[in-house]
């Protein structure tokens, strides 16, 4: 990247650069200034957290909402600015475990020990129980002077997946400690799951100080919309501010677009969560290049084209006749008994009857061959076995169903290039 | 692949504009268009996917998933890709990762070299992964985005359940400029965990169009013949194919073994180049017959090559194909068909069959009574040893004593796998089994004996 004056700067490094930036944005690289929609959590959040990090209050909290609608990026905004208050940042420590990374209370206890970099502390030392380790690594961090000690900060992501740790040791001595008048220490919990409550054992939950942050966005579609501008716009302190003028003023008019609203719109009904949107316009920013430095309707509507797209459909599309013709066997069986499992002798019968009643343009095919389709589609997963512990059974019996909708059928029909016609009809009639 | 043949050559300079257009900066513009070249007919889908990784120091999305059928090349795009634009990338294909420890060394090592995936731990956790990572890109921070390439990530659902949700948000776990690109031929849905995770960005690679298919078939055509012939000896191939298998890789395969069979009446001179029609009713029952035997894999490619030398051994090989035949006891065939006739019969049906004076069947009632579907679309049911005894002392022709050395050929029977016992094995008194071999091969082994099973099927009455 130049570092040359705006003025030197080449069309190709202008757009790459506001690419740059736009793109570290939407990989969620970077926390916004401030959370939007968000200002009630945030401001109960800080106070928790500025009252254990100041006043050496212990505190246990919840923050519970649906995947992608910002908990960690609430989180990170309370802590950047709690970071920046100064008696806090040499006093408050800060532990951040993860329920997909730390699997089991052993490995939690020993990252715990390593963020607070204690391993020398405790060294070769055996110790007889879980609560005994961790009161040890809290006594640790006691200051020798006055009552007061260091405050931890425990952030545990995901949640739910400590609760199914065995005794749920840890959840259980970290709110213990938050209960009793220890070392102050907060313990954040950040889960999708609204009934995490019920997961936790009895003494566990009665030490969880019942605190919940919900984070359900509430925004409307005209908020909505100003998000992805704000999202879109450059910088006032991009180099260039010609460009970055231009820019935001392209994404000012693409907003107002009818078909641009139209897509916002769809995705805002679909959900309002901020990841799937930022997931989209990653897709659009991606398309801009030299030759085109604007973001334009068209890259939206591909990109939404993109994300809307039905895979299954995309898999159906790539089948071949035969593997098609098995699909709508199976279509037919299920329409006739009612969704009822179905094995591959069913299917083939049913594939036999079309080819002698109907079928002009598909010719006979030997059984070991039409298996060889039916396990094609198995592999796909486009049909799956009802139990697949009975390995007994003889492939052929194998009692299986479809994973397919009725409409997806059909709709893959159309779409396959170059289909008979008497596979279209036998497919749209009513019995087999 | 020096000598394109005419069928392609408009098409290549139809990439040849492609890849004029596609421009990436930071990318060196000539190794684009070489790139371009050697992927055919997946210019779409390399463009797409170059914007999507963006310039070499911008960050990617976390992960992405590409899927689309078998051999419509998606990671051979993503690792020429990766190869011929240097750009730092670890590739591990998921079959070979029996733990996950094995997948953390690989990545580590491509990354921070082997000296990084030492320090792991014997059993590595992911929680030591991720450390690992973090520390070593602390120490040299990424100038390029790092590629994790898994191929077959269908693999992953079976390891650790916390591994694949992990793996998508590793960026932000790691705090590096690190993309995940999954490769896999399922479909993102049937990845979802139950509660959800950090969702990928998708990514589809069609499957290749008909004459797309004749394209690309047709680069590797035999430097003897003009490529006129091989793109119709391809055109051929794919009348008989093309409606049963669209794999790229199966299709090419059958292509290569077959050609010096269409060639020969051009070689012994019966026929010359242009009699298409000729060569075409020559090679298609050749083909027909390969379908069931080399592409089922019934005989291997070796063996069909074999085959092609000499005709002789063709019909040998025919009747060795068709079904394997077991070569049994005698008495054993009997158990067999008695075996057969007791999973395939509905119980109440035997005195019918196999009562010398059963009375008067009322027909009407006898035929009028049909289950809605027959035995042989359910399959075999179990039933228990005495009835097939009974049926076997029916069926078989002279008198026979029960001794131990007919039981024993039962339990030899269960262990050829033509038999199964059902339920547990503790049940002494009255054991229950299955047969479990198909109508075809009992045909075949009543033929041997001289039976006619068919007339004791009640499915066949």
């Amino acid at each position: 990247m130049s570092k040359r004056r705006s003025a030197a700067l080449t069309e190709a490094q202008r757009v790459s650069l506001a690419q740059t930036l736009l793109r570290e944005r939407l990989c969620h690289q970077k926390l916004p200034d401030r959370p939007v929609g968000l200002d009630s959590q945030y401001k109960h959040l800080l106070e928790l957290l500025r009252r254990t990090a100041v006043h050496g209050e212990s505190n246990s909290v919840l923050i519970v909402g649906p995947r992608g609608s910002g908990k960690t990026m609430l989180l990170g905004c309370v802590l950047r600015e709690l970071m920046s208050l100064k008696e806090v940042q040499k006093n408050v420590l800060l532990v951040e475990l993860n329920g997909l990374l730390q699997t089991d209370d052993k490995i939690a206890l020993k990252e715990i020990t390593r963020q607070l970099h204690l391993e020398n502390v405790v060294g070769d030392k055996v110790f007889g129980s879980f609560a005994e380790n961790l009161a040890f690594l809290l006594e640790a961090l006691k200051k020798g002077d006055k009552s007061s000690s260091r405050p931890v900060l425990f952030v545990l992501d995901e949640f739910d997946l400590f609760a199914h740790h065995k005794n749920q040791t840890l959840l259980y001595n970290l709110l213990d400690v938050s209960q009793s008048a220890q070392t102050p220490v907060a313990v954040l919990g950040l889960t999708c799951r609204l009934d995490v409550l019920e997961l936790l054992e009895k003494r566990v939950k009665s030490r969880f100080s019942h605190r919940q942050i919900h984070l359900f966005s509430s925004i409307s579609f005209a908020q909505y919309v100003d998000v992805v501008r704000a999202q879109l716009s450059l910088p006032p302190d991009f180099p260039d501010p010609k460009f970055s003028e231009e820019w935001n003023h392209s994404v000012t008019k693409l907003c107002e677009e009818k078909s641009v609203e139209e897509i916002l719109k769809r995705h805002f009904n679909a959900s309002k969560d901020f990841r799937s949107l930022h997931s989209l316009l990653f897709l659009a920013v991606s398309r801009v290049s030299v030759s085109r430095s604007t973001l334009c309707e068209a890259d939206l509507l591909e990109a939404s084209r993109l994300i809307s797209a039905d895979s299954k459909a995309n898999v159906l599309h790539g089948l071949s006749i035969l593997e098609l013709c098995l699909i709508i066997a199976m279509k037919h069986l299920n329409d006739t008994y009612d969704g009822e499992p179905f094995n591959f002798q069913m299917v083939h019968n049913e594939f036999k009857k079309f080819i002698q009643r109907k079928s002009h343009s598909i010719h006979k095919f030997e059984k070991p061959v039409v298996m060889k389709a039916f396990e094609h589609l198995l592999q796909l997963e486009l049909v799956r076995p009802v139990d697949s512990g009975v390995c007994k059974v003889q492939r052929e019996y194998q009692l299986m169903r479809l994973m397919l909708e009725h409409g997806q059928v059909m709709e893959a029909l159309q779409r396959y290039p170059q289909c008979p016609t008497d596979v279209k009809q036998w497919a749209l009639s009513a019995f087999g | 692949m020096t000598r394109a043949p005419d069928v392609t050559r408009e098409q290549r300079g139809q990439t040849k504009r492609m890849s004029v257009r596609l421009q990436c900066p930071g990318y060196p513009e000539d190794t684009l268009r070489s790139l371009a070249d050697r992927l055919p007919c997946r210019d779409t889908q390399l463009e797409t996917l170059l914007q999507l990784m963006g310039q070499p120091d911008q960050y990617s999305y976390p992960s992405i998933f590409i899927y689309g059928h078998r051999a419509t090349g998606k990671s051979h795009v993503v690792l020429s890709v990766m190869k011929d634009l240097e750009l730092p990338h670890a590739s591990v294909d998921c079959v070979e990762c029996v733990s996950s420890g094995l997948l953390f060394h690989q990545v580590l090592s491509a990354f921070f070299g082997p000296d990084a995936a030492a320090l792991l731990p014997r059993c590595p956790s992911l929680s030591d992964f991720v450390r690992l990572y973090k520390q070593m890109s602390s120490n040299s921070p990424a100038t390029q985005t790092r590629y994790i390439i898994l191929d077959r990530a269908e693999r992953l659902r079976d390891m650790d359940f916390s591994l694949l949700p992990a793996l998508l948000r590793l960026q932000e776990l790691v705090s590096d400029n690190v993309t995940v690109i999954l490769l896999s031929e399922i479909v993102w849905e049937k990845f979802r965990p139950n509660t959800g995770c950090f969702e990928p960005l998708l990514f589809h690679f069609p499957d290749y169009s008909k004459a797309e298919l004749v394209q690309i078939l047709s680069w590797d055509h035999h430097p003897s013949y003009t490529p006129e012939l091989y793109a119709s000896y391809i055109n051929i191939l794919l009348g008989v194919f093309f409606s049963v298998c669209r794999d790229l890789r199966e299709l090419r395969h059958l292509a290569v073994l077959n050609f010096s069979k269409f060639c020969e009446p051009l070689e012994k001179g019966e026929a010359k180049e242009s009699d298409i029609h000729k060569l075409w009713k020559n090679i298609e029952p050749h083909l027909q017959r390969a379908m069931q035997t080399v592409y089922l894999r019934e005989v291997s490619s070796v063996q069909w090559e074999q085959q092609q030398m000499d005709e002789e051994a063709a019909t040998t090989l025919r009747v060795l194909s068709a079904h394997a035949h077991i070569e049994l006891p005698y008495y054993s065939k009997f158990l067999l068909i008695a075996a057969y006739l007791a999973s395939f019969n509905p119980a109440r049906t035997d005195r019918r069959f196999f009562l010398k004076s059963h009375g008067k069947i009322r027909k009407t009632n006898f035929l009028k009574k049909h289950e809605k579907t027959s035995n042989h679309l359910l399959g075999p049911k179990p039933f228990p040893l005495d009835r097939m005894m009974a049926i076997f002392y029916s069926v078989v022709d002279s008198r026979v004593a029960p001794t131990a050395s007919i039981f024993s050929q039962i339990s030899s029977l269960v262990t050829l796998q033509l038999l199964s016992q059902v339920g547990h094995d503790d049940q002494l008194d009255s054991p229950k089994y299955k047969c479990s071999v198909s109508l075809d091969f009992i045909l075949a082994i009543s033929r041997t004996v001289g039976f006619d099973v068919v007339k004791y099927l009640y499915d066949f009455l």
